[in-house]
């Protein structure tokens, strides 16, 4: 054996070791973190799995004019129909289905059995079939948010009836209807068709999914074309000076500012200043634009550089123009760089609330946004409010909104994959 | 060693062999100086002419500045930022750096094969039928496909890729993807030809094919061409030119430089004592 081949084969087993050991330190970081993101994901989903099905209870309604505040007569204006008084009709049926109910107390209790929502359930029926009224239907309506956790389930029927959200008379009328087959639970649709409400079993997403449409696509819009035009600027046109140097500086510089500085900005300037309309998805696209911009400009001048310059030389040397040379091949090599960092700094905006809180984006708002300018709020946001209300069932709403939540990210995350594998695909 | 520097400063200034040319002339270069970072000289006074339809073989030891001349031809030298080219360079007596003359104008009537192989990422077809579309050569897609058809054949490339136009470029070995650069530059029938070492990357039965394809190409183009390889000059060109640091030092008929050097350090040169 040479004098290289011992001292190599001394080395040899340690090298060997360090090499398993490296390997290993990599298998354990990748388990760990499946483990952290497993055991979310599973606590999230099997936290929002009740806000599949809500509880419904079966009420034969009297629709008496006399219970509805009407005069006894053939016809009723459409006005007088929507003023009357719903509520009364559901409070007479609870009467009759627990007569032994007397105290005032009870009796209020009782009142709210049902969601506070069901009464224009009924009011719909009456506008839409106004013969309905002098008839007996049986109907089923939603119950209240502690009624329903109480089904589900989520209310420990063995804890101190003091600590518990319902009390003891209360679960016997539950089981009583139980027993009558007169509860059942249905799929909850209002989860998807409802913006937020006080009460939660009337609370919904959609409000805060089309908030956060509407904001994500405002960011895009502005500033994937500008980011974008920036960077090709900063990278094939600019001059190298002086000045191109600080402003590559302060484009570094903004893409670690604490987000809520620009909202902070976005306040003073968008709406003290332009009189954007707070609130509105406008308003939070042009701030999350402003987080937005620097990351994309960073990601597209790296995906800009990498394309090789043999490219360029080869297109300048056919005769083609700077301007040729940019659109027709580094536009292009470099678009699954400049996807991958825009979809980047889009699931940052998308996951944003607190340059929003400085624009009136933590808002309490019970109808769906129709357009940019109407008053909106975010998922993220929609979230937060959620997990801040102390009702039991928010509980599970809030889970829920994580989920759309992460199903949006995903999504965005898909179409970005998709556009950036149509690109690889062209070349 | 020290002798040859020596030499290099009292001797160089003047170009030994026939640099001019009295007709025929396709390119010519009078005082050429190049500068890079403004004080930074790379090519010293050099003054030599192409003739039309001939192969000149520029030669020399590595960093001599064969390059940096080549890509004045054609104004490639633009594109870097504080590089200052000083001197008249005529393409068919007309100074490539007047007013008149576009860059782009220039670079459609200079075709440049470089080096490396570089093939756009995209199908065989669309690497050569880029430059004919770019300029607008054709009016419709039959015109096109004769182009790109003539191109691949001129370069000795359509019988192996007439099948799989829409393959990529990228795919092709070495030599193809070298000759598939070389008919895409000659798709907008350029009348000069500079080729950057185009042999260097390649083994030597690709490098045969693309030496035969010059000796072709030479009847109906002008081709300059930088090699590192002394054989491939003597094969190849008529005329040779031997730079050194920057200087012309030697320009003739490549016999002649083969055979009958006149300056001292092109004899060493090309009998392999330095360089």
């Amino acid at each position: 054996m040479s004098n290289t081949t011992k001292l190599v084969s001394a080395n040899l087993k340690k090298r060997y070791a360090k090499e398993r050991r490296f390997k290993f330190y990599g298998i354990f970081s990748i388990t760990l973190s499946l483990t952290f993101l497993l055991f979310l994901l599973f606590d999230i989903v099997s936290k929002c799995l009740p806000v599949f099905t809500q509880s419904y209870v079966e009420l034969d309604i009297d629709f008496a004019p006399k219970y509805l505040n009407l005069e006894e007569k053939s016809s009723y204006s459409k006005e007088e129909l929507f003023n009357a008084n719903y509520q009364k009709l559901i409070n007479n049926s609870l009467y009759k289905l627990f007569p032994e109910v007397k105290a005032r107390k009870q009796k209020r209790i009782l009142r709210k059995f049902v969601s506070s929502g069901a009464q224009y359930k009924l009011r719909d029926l009456v506008i839409d079939n106004p013969k309905i009224i002098g008839d007996t239907k049986s109907i089923w309506l939603l119950t209240d948010d502690d009624i329903d956790s109480f089904i589900k389930g989520l209310i420990d029927e063995n804890a101190p009836e003091s600590e518990r959200r319902v009390k003891d008379f209360q679960i016997n009328w539950i089981k009583s209807l139980q027993a009558k087959d007169k509860i059942d639970s249905k799929l909850n649709i209002n989860f998807l068709t409802n913006s937020d409400s006080r009460e939660p079993e009337q609370a919904g997403i959609l409000g805060a999914l089309k908030g956060s449409f509407y904001t994500m696509l405002i960011t895009l819009l502005l500033s994937f074309p500008i980011g974008v035009g920036a960077a090709i600027y900063l990278e094939e046109f600019a001059p190298k000076n002086y000045w191109i140097d600080i402003i590559e500086v302060n484009i570094n510089n903004l893409a670690a500012v604490p987000s809520i500085v620009f909202g902070i900005l976005g306040l003073a300037i968008y709406i003290n200043f332009f009189g954007i309309p707070r609130s509105a998805p406008i308003a939070g696209g042009l701030v999350l634009s402003l987080m937005t911009l620097p990351v994309i400009i960073i990601s597209t001048r790296v995906a800009i550089k990498s394309v090789p310059p043999s490219i360029r030389e080869a297109a300048l040397g056919l005769g083609a123009s700077k301007m040729q040379v940019i659109t027709h091949h580094v536009i292009p090599l470099a678009m699954p760089g400049i996807l991958t960092g825009s979809i980047i700094g889009m699931a940052q905006a998308l996951g944003e609330s607190a340059p929003l809180l400085m624009i009136g984006m933590v808002a309490f708002v019970a109808d769906v946004p129709q357009s940019f300018f109407d008053p909106a709020t975010v998922l993220p946001v929609q979230i937060f409010i959620w997990a801040d209300s102390p009702e039991r069932a928010f509980i599970a709403l809030t889970s829920a909104a994580i989920v759309v939540l992460l199903v949006f990210l995903f999504l965005m995350n898909l179409s970005a994959i998709i556009l950036r594998k149509k690109f690889e695909n062209k070349q | 060693m020290k002798d040859i520097k020596q030499n290099l400063t009292q001797e160089l200034d003047q170009t030994s062999g026939n640099p001019l040319l009295e007709e025929n002339i396709k390119i010519s270069c009078r005082k050429v100086n190049v500068y890079y970072h403004k004080n930074v000289q790379s090519i010293f006074n050099v003054s030599f002419d192409i003739a039309k339809n001939q192969i000149m073989a520029m030669i020399g030891p590595s960093g001599c500045g064969k390059s940096t001349l080549l890509r004045c031809f054609n104004r490639m030298n633009d594109m870097i930022e504080e590089c200052v080219v000083d001197g008249d360079i005529k393409l068919d007596g007309e100074n490539i750096h007047s007013k008149n003359i576009d860059p782009v104008i220039l670079r459609a009537s200079v075709g440049m094969v470089f080096q490396k192989p570089n093939p756009f990422p995209k199908s065989i077809y669309d690497n050569v039928a880029y430059g004919p579309k770019l300029h607008g050569l054709v009016r419709n897609s039959s015109e096109l496909d004769d182009i790109v058809e003539e191109s691949l054949t001129k370069a000795g490339l359509w019988k192996e890729t007439k099948d799989c136009l829409s393959k990529a470029g990228t795919s092709l070995s070495g030599g193809q993807q070298q000759r598939l650069c070389i008919a895409r530059t000659i798709a907008i029938k350029p009348e000069v030809i500079l080729m950057d070492e185009p042999t260097s990357a390649l083994d030597p039965i690709a490098t045969a094919t693309i030496e035969e394809l010059m000796y072709e190409l030479k009847s109906s183009y002008t081709i300059a061409v930088v090699t590192h390889s002394m054989q491939q000059a003597a094969r190849i060109s008529d005329r040779t030119a031997y730079f050194h640091l920057g200087r012309l030092v030697e320009v003739n008929d490549t016999n002649t430089v083969f055979t009958n050097p006149v300056h001292e350090l092109t004899e060493n040169y090309i009998t392999g004592r330095f360089g």
